[in-house]
């Protein structure tokens, strides 16, 4: 058994998610984790650090600068051939190049792990999470996505040795352009606490409530699909079956029905709390906590009530 | 250009699932059928770009049992020209689907494959990734937004940090995210219409593709479920109840 796990990062930062994705994946064998970017030697030398990590393979060149599916598949095709698997975090770059990896590879992938049962065992959700399927696979090599949420991070402290790799392959797509939501808050796929609203806020300026309590609370904000639709939210934001799925320990909805789609993205918070005027919406009816009341009276009151 | 787009039909996005008591899947029984959400969004980007001038043909096709039929008449409705159903029963893996749909891709030549992000019963997220791959074309997945270039196409990607902006020469895959448009409800005339539209059936076995299943499907279980928690009175009361959960937090 040998692991490749391939580092997910942005802007020369190690994502919080990769250190999860390598705690899962070193239950399936001594991992290597490979770096694929332009100038990643800084997030090469995090990875190192992982507990866990055999090797970092490092890959850099100006084709994987924005990490596109078509030239990171064809970077993991060249090294795939001694791993019995290869997994990704189920996040865009891993979505997006796993499956077109296994096509090349004629291999069917399991996408969004949420438990490994053993090298070949795993549990994935469907239907927005409403059923949990258990799959087995007789195949030569393993192709995954794991949802990074649903496992603990490793520890750090390692010294791993780096190697590089050749990272000469083709971009295919041009990069044109980034729109990246500029916020300082923590980021929502790990975030301990977040806080999140739905379309009832009714424009973006008082969605900022939302915003206000969650730099009180040091939490990150999330959104329904709903309230990014009409604007009061970036995509980014957007927490369920389409969006973002998160674990927090503590996840406060605000004016949010609880659809199944978006609960598919919360099932793995510790303790939901829920604040809605309708005490019949589907989320209280799951909240630890529930309070029935209007939002605009009772948020502000939290604001002034917490900053105390 | 001409456009292929892949449609399938699914339980309907509205409709809770139960898993069946022998863990051997969902109730599929009696619940309410449609077109896959996504792939809605698909069309309605093909019979756009159709109406801007830009596509010359839509053909549709889907995957799956002789029901499927519904969601072809859907697409054609919405605006497409013609459809193929490729009749297989049982479950077909993403991977043979997108075998399957390579086949039609020699067949028709298209010039841009449409397909939804994820089908939101298995929630695989993989079919278009799979296509492309099988073809060596370039990628666009997760799209919010299409435009025509002059050698090509500029999508805007829904992506972790927010959106990114690719081009694209083609032939080339896209895959539909929920806010590249709104798609249309067919008008009545629409829907009769339809049915005089093409639509070929054809048997799976005909494209000579390995229909057998790769992953053993060991079991289906419900989620744990979540039970109702406590009420509080008012923001006092909720403002001391977080912060205790927040000191418990702390302590760990
Ligand atoms: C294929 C598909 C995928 C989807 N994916 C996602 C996804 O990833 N994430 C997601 O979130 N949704 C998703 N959706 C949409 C989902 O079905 C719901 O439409 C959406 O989650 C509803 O958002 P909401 O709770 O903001 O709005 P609503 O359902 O309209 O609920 C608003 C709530 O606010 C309450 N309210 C109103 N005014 C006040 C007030 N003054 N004070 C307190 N409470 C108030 C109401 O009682 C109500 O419960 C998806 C849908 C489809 C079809
Ligand atoms: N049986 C099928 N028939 C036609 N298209 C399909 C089928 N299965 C998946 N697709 C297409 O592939 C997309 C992604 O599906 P999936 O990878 O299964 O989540 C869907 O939105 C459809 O456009």
């Amino acid at each position: 058994m040998a692991v490749l796990v391939l580092a997910e990062h942005d802007l020369g930062v190690l994502s919080a998610a990769t250190a999860r994705i390598v705690a899962a994946a070193e239950t399936l064998g001594p991992v290597d984790l490979l770096v694929a970017g332009q100038d990643v030697s800084a997030v090469a030398a995090e990875a190192a650090k992982l507990a866990g990590v055999e090797k970092v393979l490092v890959a850099d060149s100006a084709a994987l600068a924005n990490q596109s599916a078509e030239a990171v598949a064809a970077l993991l095709a060249r090294l795939a051939e001694p791993y019995t698997h290869i997994v990704a975090a189920a996040a865009a770059t891993g979505r997006d190049a796993i499956p077109r990896l296994a096509a090349r590879l004629d291999l069917m992938p399991v996408t969004d792990v949420v438990a490994i049962h053993g090298p070949t065992r795993f549990d994935r959700p469907i239907y927005a999470g409403n059923a949990i399927e258990t799959v087995s696979s007789g195949q030569s090599k393993q192709l995954l996505t794991i949802r990074a949420s649903a496992f603990r991070p490793a520890a750090t402290g390692n010294n791993a040795p780096a190697h590089s790799v050749d990272a000469d392959v083709a971009a295919v797509a041009r990069f044109l352009a980034a729109h990246r939501t500029e916020s300082d808050l923590p980021e929502l796929s790990t975030a301990q606490v977040v806080v999140a609203g739905g379309v009832s806020f009714g424009s973006a300026e008082k969605f900022a409530l939302v915003s206000d309590l969650a730099k009180v609370l040091g939490a990150a904000v999330g959104a329904t699909r709903a309230a990014v639709d009409a604007g009061y939210a970036p995509n980014d934001w957007q927490v369920g079956q389409t969006g973002k799925i998160i674990a927090p320990d503590l996840y406060i909805a605000i004016g949010i029905s609880g659809a199944l789609q978006h609960l598919a993205g919360i099932q793995g918070a510790k303790k939901i709390i829920a604040i809605n005027k309708d005490p019949e919406a589907p989320l209280m009816k799951i909240a630890d906590i529930a309070l029935v009341g209007d939002l605009f009276e009772v948020v502000p009151q939290l604001i002034a009530g917490l900053k105390r | 250009m001409k456009i292929l787009v892949a449609v399938k039909r699914v339980v309907d996005h509205a409709v809770r699932v139960r898993v069946r008591s022998d863990g051997s899947g969902v109730e599929t029984e009696n619940v309410r059928m449609s077109m896959n959400p996504f792939d809605k969004h698909a069309v309605e980007a093909a019979v756009q770009l159709s109406e801007a001038g830009h596509a010359t043909e839509i053909v549709v096709v889907s995957i799956g049992p002789k029901q499927s039929n519904d969601v072809i008449l859907t697409a054609l409705a919405m605006g497409a020209h013609r459809g193929i159903l490729i009749e297989a029963d049982g479950r077909v893996e993403t991977l043979a689907v997108a075998k399957l749909l390579k086949a039609v891709v020699a067949e028709e030549q298209p010039d841009l494959v449409l397909l939804g992000k994820q089908a939101v019963d298995d929630d695989s997220n993989q079919v278009g990734q799979m296509l492309a791959g099988l073809l060596d074309w370039p990628q666009a997945t997760f799209a919010s937004e299409i435009k025509v270039t002059g050698d090509g196409l500029e999508v805007t990607r829904e992506v972790d940090y927010g959106r990114a902006t690719v081009g694209v020469s083609l032939p080339a895959i896209v895959t539909a995210d929920l806010r590249l448009n709104t798609p249309r409800n067919a008008a009545l005339p629409m829907v009769m219409k339809a049915r005089s539209k093409p639509l070929a059936v054809r048997p799976a076995a005909e494209f000579g593709v390995d229909l057998t299943p790769r992953l053993k499907l060991e079991k289906v279980s419900p989620p744990a479920e979540r039970m109702a928690g406590r009420r509080v009175a008012d923001a006092a009361e909720l403002t001391a109840a977080i912060q205790s959960e927040l000191s418990e937090l702390e302590a760990l």
